[in-house]
């Protein structure tokens, strides 16, 4: 599990994060969701090392984010940043190829190409992959550093806005094959702007607004109106559908 | 709208502290042998007075021009596009031929194909890169580069040795002020001077953008190449006098705004000319006479326009 | 796969192999005389070494450099990099004028390092969307450089000696004894080599690198000396070679990408290539005089970086 104690983050006299005390469960997906600048990204960050903490403590599967060697977190959590915009001109193959780098620090053997190969393969990408990047679109290219961190191959993985640059089918896609994934073990945690997307996928809910948690716990319980309309400040609607809750807002 | 109009206060005391700031050069510490000392020291507040204009001029126009107010002709490169022309019509006429011409013939002829020069291609430059000024300055820097290594290769080719040739062009020197060129600089400079400021008013509508200037009835693309022209030919004036001064445009121009007290080209002109004036003497004072650094003007003042230029690239004033 | 691989590197070790040949053939003395191979040996070999190494430990700073600051329009030439080594060699030869070479090499790496560490902070204050901004501050930044370089050389009568590290980098002068710190510049490269995976990550973004477990300040540390250290070998050996760090870099990616790993060594063989092919039209242009080669490689540079910058985008 993820265990996040006392958190406080500031960026100059901007304060991000306040008091963030909470435990993220293995085997699940969990979803951070939450209004602009409610600091989800900043705490994906944080977990994932790629800031460094201010106040209080990270924990990743035991592994204390502040100490442990960077190789070793390397081995239990992958990250997909959000940004992803790369000005080196490589094949799809030689980006998700990188991936492996925590495992072989430079000498690939017969099981990191066959990772990288699979990897390639869930996220629909065999076609695509001795092109370069930049002939590549921009969903193209998303799926391509999700596959570098699939080829990771790591317990937890942790994803800032996956779906942001996805059409339907391959959001649809990538939300199965993170399905598949957890059901063989993995933990998987993601920021996520659309709120359905988590309703309908996510084992676990962190709901964010203003740095401090409003809510987390089970999506039935995040997804209550009450709770969703004083999250997002708006009027909203939640339905059932196939067992799982659907939000509807007015536009 | 063509009247000169009231000159404006910062602008009048400019003019009073160059007054003094020039008599103290010509006069102070003159010793015994003057008949000496004041004609040599006339000239060479003379050539600092036709090199200030000529700078101060050739941005003002040049920045109107390229709607951008941190540029300057020569960080674009055209006074490599002058070095480049020059040894090319050595190469032309040999080295022989070329010298042998008289002064005023040489300049002319050195003006007419620089302007040319200078319409083709900075006409084509500023036209297309308008909408990408990050762009458009890169290409004039690297075109500036290119242009020199043009000029040192020719140099080469012609005399393998030509050491100097290649020193001389890349280090400023207003002591090095080339005396027999002087009048014709001058008159030249003048010349370019009074037709910026005859067209001052069309300029000031151009700045407004060329949607806006056409439909005020301007023409707008002749007077951008004409004001191009004279760019071509103040720094061309302004490279043979010294050689190559990339920043000093840019800090008098920056500072001329502000004191100009108007976003008129009248005043702006009038300014950035006394301005430059001033700063090159009362540099030159300071630095040859106390504290006796003979040739350590230009360097300063290059080194802070640049220091200056990165500033405000930094600041993000590139537009 | 690794056929494949292999192949641009086969082609440029082919191609490499006629240029050096001829590099040792070129020249005024007679080789078939008495001391033929006196002259071989004391000039035109090491001549033909210098070249390479220096061209192959030049391209390969241009790609680290380029992956540092993950923008294709800058090398160690337009960043400050060799201006600020021109810096620390002058202020050592002024300061200490009985200094050996090992004492002015440290003085020219570390100006190297600093001029480029003041770039690297300098351009962190640009707006990231701004790509060609990167590249403008680097010339600008080696232009006031270059100017303090060049009035100090005249106060102090050493303009000759600064003329030829900034403007006038060539060969002629080069014979054995005279050029091995260049053998320093080929291990710094060979360094990069060995680190080529680092670098290309370093290249994806910090937060990639992060988390795959690099720490990017470590990696940009030795790519920063490896700039350094190569920039001030050239420097003080032969002195500035323009644009060939920018050149050779971008269009090896143009052809076979930026995994580094393959591409790196086929950035240095060009890198070599490409410096010959200048250095031997230098040779013949006005034989039995010589250009330098920096000023081909001036006019040859700064035409492909006009390319570079103006051709159309997405095409390739």
């Amino acid at each position: 599990m993820i265990a996040v104690s006392d958190v406080h983050h500031h960026i100059g006299q901007a304060q991000i994060l306040r008091d963030i005390t909470l435990t993220l469960p293995a085997g699940k997906i969990t979803a951070l969701i939450g209004p602009n600048g409610a600091g989800k990204s900043t705490l994906l960050s944080l977990v994932a090392r790629l800031t460094p903490l201010q106040q209080g403590q990270i924990t990743v599967a035991g592994l204390d984010v502040q100490r442990a060697p960077s190789r070793e977190l390397a081995r239990t959590m992958a990250i997909l940043p959000q940004n992803v915009a790369v000005f080196s001109r490589l094949r799809v193959r030689e980006l998700v190829a990188f991936g492996r780098w925590p495992h072989h620090q430079g000498r690939p053997g017969p099981q990191d190409a066959a990772k990288v190969a699979a990897a390639l393969h869930d996220m629909g990408l065999d076609d695509l992959s001795h092109r370069f990047l930049d002939q590549l679109s921009g969903g193209q290219r998303q799926r391509a550093h999700l596959a570098m961190a699939l080829a990771q191959d790591t317990p937890w993985l942790l994803l800032d806005e996956p779906l942001a640059a996805l059409d339907m089918a391959h959001a649809r896609a990538l939300m199965q094959t993170l399905a598949r994934l957890r059901d063989s073990g993995k933990s998987i945690v993601m920021v996520l702007h659309e709120v359905n997307y988590a309703a309908a996928w996510a084992d676990h809910v962190v709901a964010l607004k203003a740095g401090r948690v409003l809510a987390h716990g089970t999506p039935e319980t995040v997804f209550a109106p009450d709770v969703l309309g004083a999250l997002y400040d708006t009027r909203l609607r939640v339905i059932r559908q196939d067992g799982r809750p659907l939000v509807l807002h007015h536009l | 709208m063509t009247s000169v109009g009231r000159l404006p206060w910062p602008g009048l005391w400019l003019m009073l502290a160059l007054l003094m700031v020039g008599a103290v050069y010509l006069l102070a510490g003159l010793g015994p042998r003057a008949d000496v000392v004041l004609p040599l020291r006339a000239t060479r507040l003379a050539g600092m007075v036709v090199l200030g204009v000529a700078i101060a001029v050739a941005t003002v126009l040049f920045q109107t021009v390229s709607r951008n107010r941190i540029l300057t002709p020569q960080i674009m490169g055209v006074d490599a596009l002058y070095i480049l022309l020059q040894t090319g019509l050595v190469l032309v006429l040999g080295p022989v031929g070329f010298a042998t011409l008289p002064v005023a013939g040489k300049f002319t002829l050195e003006l007419v194909v620089m302007v040319l020069a200078a319409l083709a291609l900075f006409g084509t430059l500023l036209g297309r890169g308008s909408q990408d000024v990050a762009r458009m300055i890169l290409t004039g820097v690297i075109l500036g580069i290119l242009l020199r290594s043009l000029a040192n290769l020719i140099a080469r080719l012609m005399d393998p040795n030509a050491f100097a040739v290649v020193q001389a062009e890349s280090v400023v020197s207003l002591t090095r002020l080339d005396a027999g060129l002087l009048p014709f600089a001058a008159a030249v400079t003048g010349l370019a001077a009074g037709l910026a400021v005859w067209l001052a008013p069309r300029l000031d509508v151009a700045a407004l953008g060329r949607e806006t200037a056409v439909a005020l009835g301007l023409r707008h693309d002749g007077l951008v190449m004409l004001a191009l022209a004279l760019v071509a030919v103040l720094v061309a004036v302004a490279t043979a006098l010294v050689g190559p001064l990339t920043f000093l445009g840019l800090i008098v121009v920056a500072l001329a705004r502000p004191l100009a007290g108007s976003a008129r080209h009248l005043p702006l002109l009038i300014t950035a000319s006394v301005l430059a004036v001033l700063m090159l003497v009362a540099g030159q004072l300071v630095f040859e006479r106390v504290l006796r650094l003979q040739s350590a003007l230009p360097a300063v003042l290059e080194g802070a326009g640049g220091v200056a230029f990165l500033w405000l690239l930094l600041k993000g004033r590139i537009r | 796969m690794i056929v494949l691989r292999a192949r641009p590197l086969v082609l440029m070790v082919l191609a490499l192999i006629p240029l050096a040949l001829a590099s040792l053939l070129i020249g005024v003395a007679d080789l078939s005389g008495a001391q033929g191979g006196l002259i071989l040996s004391i000039s035109r070999w090491p001549r033909t070494l210098a070249v390479m190494l220096t061209g192959a430990a030049l391209a390969v700073a241009g790609v680290v450099m380029q992956e540092l600051v993950r923008n294709r329009f800058v090398e160690p030439g337009t960043t400050g990099t060799g201006e600020a080594a021109a810096l620390g060699l002058l202020l050592a030869t002024l300061a200490f004028p009985e200094a050996g070479i090992g004492t002015r090499m440290i003085a020219a790496s570390l100006g190297g390092l600093a001029g480029t560490a003041v770039f690297l902070s300098l351009i962190r204050h640009l707006p990231p969307q701004e790509v060609l901004l990167i590249p403008l501050t680097g010339l600008i930044w080696s232009g006031v450089l270059g100017a303090v370089v060049l009035h100090i050389g005249w106060q102090t009568d050493l303009i000759q000696l600064v003329g030829i590290w900034l403007m006038t980098g060539e060969f002629s002068g080069v014979i054995a004894g005279r050029y091995e710190l260049l053998w320093i510049a080929g291990l710094a490269a060979g360094l990069a080599l060995f680190a080529a995976d680092r670098l290309a990550i370093l290249g994806l973004g910090d937060g990639v690198a992060r988390g795959l477990g690099l720490n990017p300040e470590a990696v940009m540390r030795l790519g920063l000396v490896i700039v350094a250290v190569v920039t001030a070998m050239v420097m003080a050996t032969v002195g500035m070679i323009p644009f060939l760090g920018l050149v050779v870099p971008n269009i090896v990616s143009r052809v076979m990408g930026d995994n580094l790993r393959a591409s790196l060594p086929v950035t240095a063989l060009a890198g070599a290539g490409l410096l010959l092919t200048c250095d031997i039209i230098g040779r013949l242009l006005i034989f039995p005089y010589e250009l330098p080669v920096s000023t081909v490689l001036g006019v040859l540079g700064a035409g492909v970086f006009l390319w570079l910058l103006w051709r159309r985008p997405g095409h390739d």
